[in-house]
């Protein structure tokens, strides 16, 4: 009964988002008010109807109900309650219905906060997001319906892939949608703004908050999705241009680029059309996205082919979107008012090239993603298109735009002065090469290597560097300096750190791909291994059980000279149900790197294959991620940008909407 | 800028794709020795080999070819005799197929999808597992 009420409920929350959509757009036409606070109300039952129906197929993955299809196929008895949740989004049925969750959850919290927003503003954007739900609610129905039963209920269920039985790939896909539905705001927004011909700097500062949001959870999905591989592949790779990461990058790109571009509309009224454009391309990518994960095509152009109703329903609906926000920004582009003017050296110019060099990034990640699939439909070939590509290109492109950070921070808007900016980066300058000197030194160091330790310093100093020049630091006393870091805004401190994240990252990125070592061998008990300064030393093998799985574990003591760190424990699982083999990585992390150990397969006189790594920086390269997640943070909790805008911004005299509107 | 970026996109598909063959297209085609490409087949019934060290050897077939490989490191935890794999690396001048990645199928219900399109060229695909099953019941 609580299952058929879901379906019900996802059947009657069609039917809601469809008012949501039509009524604002009908009251716009006939200029009727009450047909515009309609969509107000219909956001929060939207939210409730979908949240009942993930609650019901939740309650039925808790309940083992194995007379639901989705059930069956996917959970088991067996399986420990963590992962009878996490399994809900662990198939394409339940993921799409976690995406429309959190689709409605956005447009619920419109409603909650946009009080302050114009009437009309405000109903347009839930219009949007009403269409955004209705159609990936009947794409639910039709296609991918959760709630179907079986008529002979089996006794038990198949089991999750025990790749995805893991506490990090549990939320992964909660945060990574919450970052691509949350790009839907700045979609809607820039939609609304199209269709009502205005665009202001309060809108942007509408906008900034959502895409930051969004942003921050893509963030800290990617990260999580990264620290997942490295983890649970056997070798510590963190990075596989897949194209299934490809397309969660591809928004990050684009979004990155919007969180700037906002920056110079709010703060200068300026780069309006572009800020608008890369909106709607930023959801558009959060749809190619979802497209290429839930289609199918990335298993088989062919297979895609031959069992199109999925597949074709989301490339029509991504089609429309895209289509529809492009034609639409085609038509009504020209009626955003030109923004102010800024000289060639500005702050306004160097967001600009951030934003050229972020989106040239991100079309070549889509290149690098759609040409295989098109070479094969065309022409029958097969091809792949890994990390050789991706490091001629995408790497080329991103070092000038980690040289231009850090002159970017130091210009003034509207018209700065570039030899200043150099003058006064003395310091960062300065620490870069000293980093670059260093890794020339270490061996094993390409130029490529040297050449990113030396960006990612100069833009983590440089960013340190910026915050303590404008306290004043060495020409004030210290207390001074204090004073000001202490009053400046949050959202000036939080992007020092962002650039800081990203510095950190890319050393880590530099580092971790160019001193990594490996070592594969046959250990017999009591065997020792050097590794990296480490004696890695074989104790020995046991066996034990888990809740749902059988392991078989090697222990290896860590040791530094006579001092033993600890010991590492490396397994290989069994599972039952499905029957399937894990291999669990023993990993030390160290100050400056980890010790990954991988127990392989048993050899003839009980000598087991071993292969170990030292992953040097790699935590880094998620520490700069989360650095980046906690800088949003920052920024989000700035009390001038808190979401629920400040009264003052809200009185900014807008244009009279009925005139704008025509 | 984009003319830059054009141009590094088209030199480095040039350059830096790899190719997909299996067994008979090896043959068939015969790779100049020291090309880097990817082989994928079934891992022919009783060929697989661990050794004593860490080098393991086994054929990958595609029902009508086959092609020995040699792979140094710890083979997937999917990968089995008469299970799907793809092996990627460079055809040595002695005719082995030197490995330095080997990726086995993800799961029980998945096959790389260009090993299923090499057996069912070379018409051994039989259709098993392929499609993800239609729920039974309503």
């Amino acid at each position: 009964m609580i299952v058929e009420l879901g379906h019900f409920a996802l059947i009657l929350a069609f039917c809601v988002a469809l008012v949501q959509c039509v009524s604002p757009l009908l009251g716009l036409a006939l200029r009727d008010n009450r047909l515009l606070k309609i969509a107000d109300a219909s956001a929060p039952v939207l939210f409730v109807l979908i949240a009942y129906s993930f609650a019901a197929l939740i309650y039925a993955h808790v309940v083992s109900d194995f007379s639901v299809a989705n059930v069956f196929e996917n959970s088991h008895s067996a399986k420990p309650l963590l992962y009878k949740i996490s399994g809900v989004w662990g198939n394409h049925e339940g993921s799409m219905l976690l995406w429309v969750l959190i689709l409605s959850l956005f447009g619920a919290a419109v409603w909650l906060f946009g009080r302050s927003l114009p009437l009309d503003l405000r109903a347009m954007v839930l219009a949007v997001q009403g269409a955004i739900s209705a159609t990936f609610v009947i794409f639910i129905v039709a296609t991918s319906n959760p709630f179907l039963r079986i008529a002979d209920a089996p006794a038990e269920g198949n089991g999750l892939n025990p790749i995805l039985q893991d506490p990090a790939l549990a939320i992964h896909p909660p945060l990574l949608y919450t970052g691509y539905v949350g790009f839907s705001m700045a979609f809607s927004f820039a939609i609304a703004a199209l269709i009502l011909g205005r665009v202001d700097s309060a809108w942007a500062r509408w906008v900034r908050p959502w895409t930051l949001a969004a942003w921050i959870f893509l963030t800290l999905g990617i990260g999580v999705g990264s620290w997942w591989a490295y983890y649970t592949l056997g070798w510590g790779g963190w990075w596989f241009w897949d194209p299934v990461e490809n397309a969660s990058l591809m928004p990050w790109l684009t979004g990155t680029a919007l969180l700037h571009s906002a920056i110079a509309m709010e703060k200068r009224d300026s780069l309006k059309a572009w800020t608008v454009l890369l909106a709607i391309l930023t959801f558009s990518f959060s749809l190619l996205g979802t497209f290429l994960v839930r289609s199918g095509v990335l298993t088989s152009v062919h297979s895609f082919a031959s069992d199109p109703a999925r597949g074709v329903f989301i490339l029509a609906i991504v089609s429309a979107f895209t289509a529809g926000g492009l034609a639409l920004f085609a038509w009504r582009a020209a009626a955003l008012s030109a923004g102010s003017p800024f000289s060639l050296v500005s702050r306004e110019s160097s967001i600009v090239l951030n934003n050229l060099l972020l989106t040239a990034s991100c079309g070549i990640v889509l290149i690098g993603t759609l040409y295989p699939l098109a070479l094969e439909a065309l022409t029958g070939d097969k091809i792949s298109v890994g990390a050789p590509f991706f490091n001629a290109t995408v790497v080329w492109i991103f070092m000038p735009l980690l040289l231009a950070v850090c002159f970017g921070m130091f210009l003034a808007w509207k018209r700065g002065d570039l030899r200043e900016a150099a003058h006064r980066l003395w310091p960062a300058a300065a620490a870069a090469l000293i980093a670059g000197l260093a890794a020339s030194l270490e061996g094993g160091a390409g130029w490529k290597t040297v050449l990113a330790v030396t960006l990612g310093t100069w833009v983590l100093a440089g960013s340190v560097w910026e915050v303590l020049w404008r306290a004043k630091f060495l020409s004030a006393p210290l207390s001074e300096t204090a004073r000001r870091i202490w009053n400046m805004r949050r959202s000036q401190l939080a992007a020092t750190l962002g650039h800081i994240g990203l510095g950190v990252a890319v050393i880590g990125i530099a580092g971790a791909s160019a001193w990594n070592t490996e070592r594969l061998t046959v250990m017999k008990q009591k065997d020792s291994v050097e590794l990296a300064g480490y004696t890695v030393t074989f104790k020995n093998v046991f066996e034990r059980d888990g809740p749902n799985y059988a392991e078989l574990a090697g222990a290896f003591e860590l040791r530094r000279g006579d001092k033993l760190i600890e010991t590492i424990i490396a397994s290989k699982r069994r599972y039952d149900a499905p029957p399937q083999a894990t291999t669990q990585a023993g990993i030390a992390p160290r100050p400056f790197g980890d010790v990954y150990v991988v127990l392989g397969n048993e050899l003839e006189g009980g000598a087991f294959a071993v292969r170990m790594y030292y992953h040097p920086f790699v935590r880094w390269i998620w520490g700069g991620a989360l650095i980046m997640f906690i800088a949003g943070l920052v920024s989000l909790l700035d009390r001038r940008l808190r979401i629920g805008l400040p009264q003052r911004a809200a009185k900014t005299p807008l244009a009279p909407a009925p005139a704008a509107a025509e | 800028m984009m003319g830059i970026a054009s141009a590094l996109v088209l030199s480095a598909l040039r350059t830096q794709v790899t190719f997909f063959m299996s067994p008979s297209d090896v043959l068939k085609n015969q790779p100049k020795p020291g090309t880097r490409f990817r082989l994928g087949g079934l891992v022919e019934a009783g060929t697989f080999h661990k050794g004593t060290g860490t080098t393991s050897t086994f054929k990958l077939t595609d029902g009508a070819q086959s092609l020995p490989v040699a792979y140094s490191g710890i083979l997937p935890d999917l990968f089995k005799e008469g299970q799907g794999a793809i092996a990627e690396g460079r055809l040595e001048a002695d005719g082995v197929f030197a490995a330095d990645t080997v990726l086995a199928k993800h799961d029980e219900k998945y096959m790389p999808p260009e090993v299923a399109a090499a057996l069912k060229k070379s018409g051994r695909w039989q259709e098993q597992g392929a499609k993800p099953k239609a729920a039974p019941g309503t």
